[in-house]
């Protein structure tokens, strides 16, 4: 088999023809979880203190069904999640330790 | 195995790791930009709150007891945002057209994953300006040099990807992009989805925590 073909080959073993219905019960969901994040911004004097928390969790979650489901992450090689993991963990560990020093460690001292 | 299971099927090639290599090298390239991200916004919170001069992110009061006015506009952010993440769902509708071998309609979601994207820029161009306008540049302060390099980062990659969903739209308008081309809009939509990603968590850090 040539390498045009067996591309070609590879190509539509790889994405058979499937249905969307997932996709639009995604785009759903991301949507319902951004009106929830916003409604936290806005009665934020009604949740307290648990409104930072409370916004983050809500964006973990609309990260996770983006990566899972739009980037097919869920049902992809776990060496790609593996890659992806990867320097998502390093990023967040940047984000985490900097908030911590900035802002955690800075108030107590 | 479910519809979107099969869409990402991975089947076995004549590589050492039996991935399709373009597919690793992406992976690897969104694995590093994660790390580009998280270096911005780590950056924006390093120096969130410690602007000496306003304006602020949001109506708060300085070192020295004065007020400081509140610039960002949620409502518009919100709108946008939602625009953005609609383009996720168009651009995951124009792979599976696509792989259907259905190229008008993969043109038409492609294209709207574009229009969308060019939407979301508008709104980033309004808000630049708007701001621009009220006094906070990239000089001002902390915030405003921290803002606009990340947000500008991001919009930078919007407008990479604006220009590469319409080159797609362009050639499945064509015909150029059957079933067999399937792999070049899966990676295009990985571009996509990635940037739509790092907008989900810019959104809430930047916009919506106090």
């Amino acid at each position: 088999m040539s390498s045009k073909t067996h591309e070609i080959a590879h190509d539509v073993a790889e994405h058979p023809v499937h249905g969307t219905a997932i996709y639009w019960w995604i785009g759903l969901y991301l949507t319902l979880v951004t009106g929830g994040e916003i409604a936290c911004f806005y009665f934020e004097h009604v949740i307290g203190p648990w409104v930072t928390p409370l916004i983050l969790a809500l964006s973990a979650v609309k990260f996770a069904l983006v990566v899972m489901f739009y980037m097919h992450l869920k049902y992809d090689s776990r060496v790609f999640s593996g890659i992806f993991i990867f320097g998502a963990a390093l990023g967040t560990l940047a984000i985490t330790g900097v908030t911590i020093l900035y802002h955690v460690l800075d108030v107590l001292r | 195995m479910d519809s979107a299971a099969r869409a990402a099927d991975p089947a076995h090639l004549d590589t050492s790791t039996g991935l399709d290599s373009r597919k690793m090298a992406f992976w690897t390239f969104i694995g590093s930009e994660c790390l580009l991200f998280g270096s911005l916004i780590a950056t924006y919170m390093a120096y969130k709150g410690a602007s000496v001069t306003g304006p602020c992110p949001h109506t708060t009061l300085l070192w020295n007891g004065q007020q400081c006015p509140g610039i960002l506009d949620i409502p518009l952010t919100s709108i946008s945002t939602f625009d953005l993440l609609m383009s996720s769902l168009m651009m995951v509708l124009g792979l599976a057209a696509v792989q259907r071998g259905n190229q008008k309609r993969a043109a038409i979601w492609l294209g709207m994953t574009a229009f969308l994207g060019a939407i979301f820029l508008g709104f980033q161009s309004y808000e630049f300006t708007t701001f621009w306008h009220e006094g906070l540049t990239l000089q001002t302060n902390l915030f405003g040099t921290t803002f606009y390099t990340l947000t500008g980062f991001h919009g930078a990659h919007v407008f990479v990807g604006v220009i590469y969903m319409t080159v797609l739209a362009v050639l499945a308008w064509r015909g150029k992009l059957g079933p067999e081309k399937s792999l070049n809009v899966e990676i295009g939509g990985l571009y996509w989805h990635f940037v739509d990603v790092i907008w989900v968590v810019i959104f809430p850090l930047v916009y919506l925590i106090p």
